[in-house]
């Protein structure tokens, strides 16, 4: 390795860095701007100190035109949805591929590649026969029928099924020898060592969860389930012009909670991701 | 303590028999390797002791019970694995304490038989840490840890030392056999190393093809194997085979190589011109010009410091390796002698020795 700095390398990082976060950036320095100013087109790229606050009080903004739901309202939803969507599929995709890698039963097979085909079936291409279902089932407008359709998951599966795969036949044998059931065995051993992956799945999927746009569009219709990215979009198709401070603000407060769980999950989730010593 | 027993075991995976008939008993506090190539079914007559694998056909024995069908951790057992599998996630303590646990035993009992364990094994201060945190030597003993904390009746190990170092295995191979002496915990050992099995075994099985090829002492396997593979695969460097013809009503063999050997345990059963094939250690075999002596073209010396092997080929271009203690000689040719005494005696078709009647 080269022991002097590479500034290239860092000159390239320093560019990446710079792009990635500048729409940030102007969002932040905007939201502290007044409204008028911004639909003037004149934001400054230097926040005002004196609009801070405004953080504050994008909490309480609701949209008029769809019941005039807060902002927080909004957080709290997509928070709870994020959560279920996350901790929902990994608890059932665990459990199914736990079933895949590790026992012999009839139509395994059929089973693991029903559930691999579903990969090619987004929500996005299904989104009229789950709406039906949904509907069929009066779940419009519910929290179940937000989260529900968006648990099940092919690619988790696919995930803890190679983690799973990967683990010694040995360390299996060992549990069984000690005298460890199923279902001990997934919760003492299995879990525990995959844990690192766990993390990262969580990750993945909670930003997944707090990025759902389409399907919230469709269930949340009076406006009391509607999560922040939704929300945010409603702000800024009104008929009146929008309160483009407050639209930044919100959005800025919308990036919070996925970079906080990002951050705190990131030495885990770099383990989970690369670590191939088991 | 406890006695095993084995009655015509077998193992089919599909169309393939891999294991056909083994019977075998264990006395109680014998140690017994099982030992022979990759593939031979070594491991899966273990597993089969084990429980992780049922067998197809025959029984399995501890103590007089029937334990064939019994699930593997109420068998009463204990498995040393190859790579130790140990928990990765839980300390050396929790390692060796899990099968206690699931068993329902208190936590002061558990305490107490991992001190002890630990006490013996020089494990006391690593109590504490993860297995990565492990030299390999000290993964092995937490291993051995775990087995013997569960007080079982048959201890399984499935080839424990191939993942240490060459100088480290010579050492837990003597503390494998010191504390399995000393806890007179009955043993089956499984090893592809023939001079683990050696050093380890009271009695060897040595298997070829799924099958039983000789059950022996380490030393009854040496000088009287059973078969062709058996000498061959015991014994180091492997032994010498040169084909020959019986002669003499059976008391004689010419070898093809040139001189007639008078058997010296006794005459062979066989007609004379039966072929057969003689089996001949390295180390056994002399230089010495005489009226019996061959002629041994060697191609290249291979020097070990207290020995040098000698390989080359005899007159009718039979491979032999000679084993000599002495400042070797360079010369291209150097005569040899075979002392009767020590030939073994194989029919070349079957493969199995041919004792004197």
């Amino acid at each position: 390795m080269n022991r002097k700095p590479d500034y290239l390398a860092h000159a390239v990082l320093l560019l990446g860095v710079v792009i990635f976060i500048f729409p940030l950036w102007v969002a932040f320095a905007g939201a502290t701007q007044s409204a008028a100013a911004i639909n003037r087109g004149d934001i400054s790229l230097i926040p005002r100190l004196a609009g801070l606050k405004i953080f504050i009080t994008a909490f309480g903004f609701g949209n008029a035109a769809k019941g005039g739901v807060p902002v927080w309202h909004m957080l709290l939803v997509s928070l709870g949805m994020a959560l279920v969507i996350a901790i929902g599929k990994i608890v059932i995709s665990a459990l199914s591929a736990f079933a895949i890698a590790f026992f012999r039963f009839p139509f395994r097979m059929i089973a693991f590649w029903l559930i691999f085909i579903t990969l090619m079936l987004p929500v996005e291409v299904r989104i009229i026969p789950t709406y039906a279902v949904m509907s069929d089932f009066h779940l419009i407008n519910s929290f179940t029928g937000l989260t529900m359709p968006l648990i099940a998951s092919a690619t988790a599966t696919l995930l803890f099924r190679q983690v799973f795969l990967a683990i010694p036949d040995e360390l299996v044998e060992a549990a069984k020898l000690d005298g460890a059931g199923p279902m001990r065995f997934f919760f003492d051993i299995l879990l525990p060592v995959s844990a690192p992956n766990l993390a990262a799945l969580f990750v993945i999927l909670f930003v997944y969860g707090w990025n759902q746009y389409l399907w919230p569009l469709l269930v949340a219709t009076n406006g009391k389930l509607d999560p922040i990215v939704l929300g945010i979009v409603q702000m800024i198709t009104t008929d009146q012009i929008p309160q483009w401070n407050l639209v930044m603000a919100a959005t800025i407060l919308a990036i919070i909670p996925p970079v906080l769980v990002v951050v705190a999950m990131q030495r885990w989730f770099i383990g989970g991701l690369t670590e191939v010593d088991k | 303590m406890a006695t095993l027993e084995l009655q015509s075991l077998q193992k089919t995976f599909g169309a393939t028999t891999v294991l056909h008939g083994i019977d075998l008993a264990l006395a109680d506090g014998e140690m017994l390797v099982i030992v022979g190539a990759s593939g031979c079914g070594k491991s899966t007559l273990l597993r089969l002791v084990a429980g992780l694998e049922s067998p197809s056909a025959g029984r399995i024995l501890l103590d007089g019970a029937d334990i064939t069908d019994r699930d593997p951790s109420r068998r009463d057992i204990a498995m040393v694995f190859q790579n130790y599998a140990l928990y990765p996630h839980m300390s050396v303590f929790d390692n060796m304490g899990y099968g206690l646990k699931l068993k329902g035993l208190d936590r002061a009992t558990i305490k107490s038989k991992i001190e002890i364990a630990a006490e013996t094994l020089g494990l006391t201060p690593l109590l504490a840490r993860k297995p990565r945190e492990l030299s390999g030597g000290q993964r092995q003993r937490v291993a051995m840890g775990r087995a013997i904390v569960r007080e079982p009746k048959l201890f399984l190990f499935d080839e424990p030392l191939s993942n240490l170092d060459a100088k480290l295995r010579v050492q837990v191979r003597a503390d494998i056999r010191k504390l399995q002496k000393r806890l007179n915990i009955t043993s089956l050992y499984v090893t592809h190393d023939q001079v683990e099995a050696m050093t380890l075994a009271d009695r060897l099985i040595v298997m070829h093809q799924g099958r039983a090829a000789q059950i022996a002492t380490p030393i009854e396997v040496f000088d009287k194997p059973a078969t062709m593979y058996v000498a061959s695969f015991i014994g180091e460097p492997a032994m010498n085979f040169c084909a020959a013809t019986i002669t003499q009503n059976g008391r004689a063999a010419k070898l093809d190589a040139g001189p007639e050997l008078t058997f010296t345990a006794g005459p062979r059963t066989a007609p004379d011109g039966t072929k057969i094939t003689l089996g001949i250690r390295a180390q056994h075999a002399t230089i010495a010009s005489g009226p019996n002596s061959i002629p041994l073209a060697v191609e290249f010396a291979e020097p070990l410091g207290s020995e040098t092997l000698l390989h080359g080929t005899l007159p009718n271009t039979t491979p032999f390796t000679l084993r000599v203690t002495s400042p070797a000689p360079t010369d291209h040719t150097i005569p040899i002698e075979i002392p009767p005494h020590h030939i073994h005696v194989f029919d070349p078709t079957t493969g199995t020795r041919m004792d004197p009647a």
